[in-house]
């Protein structure tokens, strides 16, 4: 197989918002507002973006655990946008996803070892004492001992129950794991083991993240590429490197800035940018981030800017951009 | 070290515990501090090391049952707070003492205005006429930078964004000027855009209006970017303290080194690609169960059969960079 793993093009999700008796739609929260991106096979593709910037929808949508307004998903080539339900099931073997709270994620009463199991025993791949061997090799890769197999989740710290959480992901071999803010309920000490784990069992099975945070940080070390996300749209994307040391879009720069360094003497906490992110239910015209850009110019506040190559597969939305131009 | 004539608050020996029905814990165990006019001091720890815990005591807000504060004291502009009964500690606590909080939306009232809560703080404290009060919320929302601040006096809690309603906060916080504010993980709720701009706020203020700051987090990039002095915190301990500077260029505590080393940083000019963290093994303590010796040992590369058997005393490095581990001297040879 040549092509990537997933393709999801010009994806969007919206959300009517309703009030009054009636119940009559009085807007519509743009909460996905085409969204294209690819992960190859092997690969980690990092989302970021602050609340409400839609990347948890993007997650749940790839999953088909939202319903995408209009787009296309492909996987493996297929295109698993309309599958129904019966058809999709196959595919959803090579798609799991890990989620942020390892608190909320797990059924209090079962058993950590019944957790694990449970997509084997689902999908039909295990019964009685292989499933059980195969759970006890799923808690050694996480690194949990088979003994905790009897355990309830409440047993367990944040960072264990994570590793539950990833056992449970690994279980039916898939091919691609969606983690959606996996390390941000953990402490620090803590969120660099599971980001570990997360590294290293990559490297052996060679599936592939797209992998949701906000930290940017966290996502610099666990990504190949890095896609940034503005109120429902992608603003920048490219290679790891690429992105952190020739940030072009203005927003990315803002971020990167925000990021309080744990460096004493190179104090800089200045902001970038002022404000607050605007509604999605009535995003601004143009570009989304003119109303907090340093840069903004009149087209901006009119003229939707398209992501466009800038060479080196950086791909940039912003109208500063054009041509071989850079902002700032 | 520090100028006394300058000093705000003066925590001695401070020891909070709760009574639980697995045991008695001491969530703050021996722990002092002090914290001088217009200094910032931040408290570093993971959850459960006892820092907000530690705010909470300085408030007299630790809820009784399950917790006492059961020795120490703690001694503001002067007045030893544990020894003043709750009517006198009504009067300093919102007036020369506040408190800001990780989640604006839960510690503001969602049914009373924003200008409102800010008066009530006012006039509790301060005898002014309701009018006069307005004047000041109105004011104090302008101070942290809040646009229209008219309009805003008159909104409720849920019609602000986060950022907004942190301000909202901080000015009720310093509606009093108080000689101290306590900030317990204020912009971790935040994004990071808007926690840079409620960070640079909270300085600002603090330049403009000489209060004490602790600062309490568990992010370092914060205290680095925030703090002049540091308290690392660990299973109820201060197991170290020093100058911001200090801390970072040689820290002494094999926890503080390994925090650091653990923080994924984002890279000025890149890094390789997937680069492995350096990870503290292990998980925290619990507080019910804690090891005769330091709480860390298990957790530690360091450690030696002293470190299980008796608790290390907080030793002066130098400058005033206090370290409580028996192989301190070999933190920086080692790692």
């Amino acid at each position: 197989m040549t092509g990537p793993l997933l393709e999801v093009t010009d994806l969007m999700k919206h959300y009517p918002v309703r009030a009054g008796v009636l119940r009559r739609q009085v807007g519509t929260v743009h909460a996905v507002d085409g969204v294209s991106f690819s992960v190859g096979v092997g690969e980690t593709l990092g989302l970021v973006g602050e609340s409400g910037c839609g990347k948890s929808t993007v997650a749940r949508s790839v999953l088909r655990l939202v319903e995408p307004t209009s787009g296309q998903i492909r996987l493996d080539g297929e295109d698993i946008t309309h599958l129904s339900k019966t058809e999709l099931r196959p595919h959803r073997r090579s798609m799991q996803i890990v989620f942020q709270d390892p608190f909320a994620s797990l059924n209090p009463r079962m058993t950590a070892g019944d957790i694990v199991g449970e997509p084997l025993a689902v999908h039909g791949l295990g019964a009685g004492k292989a499933l059980e061997a195969r759970v006890e090799k799923l808690f050694e890769q996480v690194g949990l001992r088979p003994d905790q197999m009897r355990n309830f989740p409440h047993q367990f710290s944040g960072g264990q129950r994570q590793r539950i959480c990833i056992a449970r992901a690994l279980a039916l071999d898939p091919r691609l794991i969606v983690c959606d803010e996996p390390v941000s309920a953990l402490d620090v000490s803590i969120q660099a083991q599971v980001i570990n784990l997360l590294i290293d069992l990559q490297k052996q099975h060679g599936f592939s993240y797209l992998f949701i945070a906000h930290d940017l940080a966290v996502v610099a070390h666990i990504s190949h590429r890095v896609a940034v996300m503005y109120l429902g749209r992608i603003v920048e994307i490219a290679g790891k490197d690429e992105l952190f040391r020739n940030p072009r879009h203005p927003y990315t720069q803002a971020l990167l800035a925000s990021v309080p360094v744990a460096n004493p003497l190179a104090k800089k906490l200045a902001p970038l940018v002022d404000g607050d992110v605007p509604s999605p239910v009535n995003p601004p015209p143009g570009c989304a981030f003119h109303t907090r850009c340093r840069f903004a110019m009149e087209r901006c506040r009119t003229e939707r800017p398209v992501l466009m190559d800038a060479g080196d597969g950086h791909q940039v939305a912003c109208l500063l951009n054009e041509g071989t131009g850079r902002s700032a | 070290m520090t100028d006394t004539s300058n000093l705000v608050l003066e925590v001695k020996n401070l020891k909070t515990v709760f009574f639980t029905n697995s045991g008695l814990f001491k969530a703050v165990d021996d722990v002092s501090f002090t914290v001088s006019r217009g200094e910032t001091l931040a408290i570093v720890g993971e959850s459960g090391c006892g820092k907000s815990v530690t705010a909470l005591s300085l408030m007299r807000l630790v809820p009784d049952p399950p917790g006492r504060i059961v020795g120490g004291s703690v001694t503001l502009e002067g007045s030893d707070l544990l020894a003043l009964n709750e009517a006198g500690m009504r009067k300093i606590r919102g007036n020369r003492i506040s408190m800001i909080f990780q989640e604006p939306m839960t510690s503001l009232n969602p049914v009373m205005r924003i200008g409102d809560q800010i008066v009530e703080a006012v006039r509790l404290h301060r005898n002014v006429s309701s009018k006069e009060a307005q004047t000041i919320a109105v004011e104090m929302l302008r101070l942290v930078r809040i646009p229209e601040p008219v309009r805003r006096a008159r909104e409720y809690p849920h019609q602000l964004s986060g950022g907004m309603r942190q301000r909202a906060m901080i000015a009720m916080a310093l509606a009093c000027r108080p000689a101290l504010l306590i900030a317990d993980e204020p912009t971790t709720a935040l994004d990071v855009t808007i926690q840079a701009q409620i960070l640079a706020l909270i300085l600002d203020l603090q330049k403009e209006l000489g209060t004490g700051l602790v600062l309490i987090t568990h992010d370092l990039g914060v205290v680095a970017q925030t703090a002049q002095r540091v308290i690392v915190m660990y299973a109820g301990r201060k197991v170290e303290e020093a100058s911001v500077e200090a801390l970072f260029a040689a820290p002494k505590h094999p926890y503080t080194r390994g925090l650091m080393a653990s923080i994924p940083a984002v890279p000025a000019s890149g890094v390789a690609a997937q680069e492995r963290l350096n990870e503290i093994p292990g998980t925290v303590p619990s507080l019910v169960r804690l090891p005769p010796g330091c709480a860390f040992a298990p957790r530690c590369k360091l450690a030696i059969k002293r470190c299980e058997a008796e608790y290390p005393p907080l030793a002066d490095w130098g400058g005033g960079h206090l370290a409580a581990c028996w192989r301190a001297a070999e933190v920086a040879e080692v790692a």
